[in-house]
């Protein structure tokens, strides 16, 4: 496992559980990420996937097991608890504000300013620079900085909401879904902005439903499924076909049978 | 802060990573003046003020002599200072149907304050303006706690201040109107800055040099500012705005209070001129504040807009009702007028934001 300065991951979950109600919304699940290292946590709809990206962002508290932030354990009172601790999370429809410009997008709430009292103003030469190098280093070339975000692609305005998360700091990179809405070759520019955002050093948690997009960046593989961990793989573990195979069900139809009989007999708590 | 450690040879397993090889878009190339001039929100205002400007002027010279001006500036001031406000409402992605209503509640108060009570002018001012921004807040607090659309809301608003306006008035003069300001202590000194008129003898109103200034400062604020980038951010996605750590809530409940407080302070100038007001005062001029925003680029579902352009729909609203008057047609047609300039532009502004951005959401 790739290991940070105290040789813990980066962000780690250990048997954790989140109840609503008496729905068992996730039931032990233990997944990590390190630095330089990209998770894949894949599901079908339904399989816990919103949930357990809530929980790692601070949105909802988990109700039974660890979360360790390098190895330290937590608990995220808000999202922004979470961010502070360097973990961002990349919705994927609510990142960007279409209608706003690329470099006001960037900085949107954490705006870079001079001068003070009441000619406090935005730096906007000095955004729109570090917004022009941030998305070069992604391999993109703004031309325009003032055009509205969304006059790009979906796979650009990902990388910007991704620029902006690594600018800002973070260490780990959560990207929910980031390819479910694209076409074949912006999902492909996508998965290059993940293996970009990993060999800068950061871990990045990649949710998606589909396989073909997740086992080309993943160095493990975690499938989730009515809110238990059907599995955990490294790459070296597992072929590309196996992957899709667990993912669409085949063997685990029978422990499915299984699970669902459990669930429907136990009390809940 | 962007400090990246590079990744240990365990950690760097066989993917795709090509290097960063700055893609040059084809599309985004060929981006000209015209276009970008486009893409400013009040470009369509600005054209179409220049096109009223010219055909009133042509019905009547005096339209630009400075006493025309001086007319017609008069009544795109009282409208432009809260559409001004308005517009930032609009961009943060609210209404505010009670902003007209406001105006008159607004000069009630401080007529009857002055009058009734017998308060100095400058305190009844300030009592004012504080109600006001309450009942902004109330506003603001309502539809952010409920998640109603404001719609609803300032429309309860508005119909409790009318009511309110009407049935104190009532109550405490016997008649829909207050007046006698002019005899309140402090008037003089209040009147010389709100109320009165300069450069004569063309008698200028004050209330353009407010507008003006209210423009200037709403200008700098979104342009320049991290609250006006905010309220471009809440209007335009309030979730996308909350998840980078934008205070949403105090961001929209400000600009409700804000808008309660510059139309208050518009109803105190047009009270202080007339040095009395009407218990139906303001009444349908919420729309007329609406329409000049849109007019100068504000899209009704926020996020998108200026400042700029809501005070040359003021303009625009201003000739109209004054040239009309002036070429000697009877002035019931302004309405007509009104809701022409009102279709043209939102039809004429949603093809130029179409064709500059590419029609792409």
């Amino acid at each position: 496992m790739s290991a940070t300065t105290n040789g813990a991951p980066l962000l780690e979950v250990r048997g954790v559980s989140k109840y609503f109600g008496n729905v068992v919304a996730l039931k032990d699940i233990s997944v990590s990420v390190g630095a330089g290292e990209v998770t894949c946590v894949l599901g079908d709809n339904g399989a816990g996937k919103s949930t357990f990206i809530k929980i790692l962002s601070g949105v909802h508290r988990h109700d039974e097991g660890d979360l360790l932030v390098e190895g330290e354990e937590t608990h995220f009172g808000s999202p922004r608890e979470a961010k502070e601790r360097g973990i961002a999370t990349v919705f994927q429809d609510l990142a960007t504000v279409p209608l706003m410009s690329i470099w006001r997008n960037f900085f949107l709430g954490s705006e870079p300013t001079k001068g003070s009292g009441p000619l406090k103003r935005i730096d906007v030469k000095t955004a729109q620079g570090i917004m022009r190098d941030e998305l070069r280093k992604m391999g993109i070339d703004v031309r325009d900085p003032d055009q509205p975000v969304g006059t790009l692609s979906g796979g650009e305005r990902q990388a910007v909401a991704i620029a902006r998360a690594v600018y800002f700091g973070a260490k780990v990179l959560i990207l929910d879904e980031p390819t479910s809405a694209l076409g074949v070759k912006q999902s492909g520019v996508v998965l290059r902005y993940v293996a970009q955002a990993r060999d800068r050093g950061l871990g990045v948690i990649f949710i998606t439903h589909n396989p073909h997009h997740a086992y080309p960046v993943g160095d493990r593989f975690v499938i989730l499924n009515r809110g238990r961990l059907l599995g955990d793989w490294r790459k070296r573990e597992i072929s590309r076909d196996e992957l899709v195979k667990q993912m669409s069900g085949g063997a685990e139809l029978d422990a499915l049978e299984h699970e669902l009989q459990r669930v429907l007999d136990t009390p809940v708590s | 802060m962007t400090s990246a450690h590079p990744p240990s040879a365990a950690s760097a397993p066989a993917g795709p990573a090509p290097p960063p090889v700055p893609v040059a878009d084809e599309r985004l190339a060929n981006i000209s003046t015209a276009a970008r001039l486009l893409r400013r929100p009040e470009i369509g205002a600005l054209l179409a003020a220049i096109v009223v400007a010219i055909f009133f002027w042509t019905q009547n010279s005096l339209f630009f002599k400075l006493d025309g001006i001086a007319n017609w500036t008069d009544v795109a001031s009282t409208i432009g200072i809260p559409a001004v406000v308005v517009a930032l409402l609009m961009i943060g992605g609210e209404f505010d149907l009670s902003a007209g209503v406001m105006t008159g509640s607004a000069g009630l108060m401080l007529g009857v304050l002055a009058t009734e009570v017998g308060m100095s002018i400058w305190l009844a001012i300030v009592l004012t303006l504080a109600a006001a921004t309450t009942v902004g807040f109330i506003n603001g607090y309502m539809v952010m706690r409920t998640k109603l659309p404001s719609f609803i809301v300032t429309l309860a608003t508005f119909f409790i201040l009318q009511g309110v306006n009407l049935g104190v008035t009532k109550a405490i003069t016997n008649q829909v109107t207050v007046s006698g300001i002019d005899t309140a202590a402090g008037y003089e000194s209040a009147n010389s800055i709100f109320g009165g008129s300069f450069w004569s003898p063309h008698d200028f109103r004050l209330s353009v040099l407010w507008w003006i200034a209210v423009t200037a400062i709403a200008t700098w604020v979104l342009a320049r500012t991290r609250v006006g980038n905010w309220i471009f951010g809440v209007g335009g996605d309030a979730n996308a705005a909350r998840n980078v750590g934008v205070p949403v809530m105090r961001v929209k409940i400000g600009l409700f209070m804000t808008t309660s407080f510059v139309c208050a302070l518009t109803g105190i100038m047009v009270a202080l001129r007339l040095a009395s007001t009407q218990a139906g005062q303001g009444v349908g001029e919420e729309f007329q504040y609406i329409i000049a925003a849109v007019v100068g680029g504000c899209v009704l579902t926020g996020g998108f807009g200026s400042a700029i352009g809501a005070a040359l729909g003021a303009t625009i609203i201003g000739m109209a009702f004054i040239g009309i008057q002036f070429s000697g047609w009877n002035t019931d047609w302004r309405f007509l007028f009104l809701g022409v300039i009102l279709l043209v532009a939102v039809l004429v502004n949603t093809y130029i934001r179409k064709r500059a951005e590419g029609a792409r959401r």
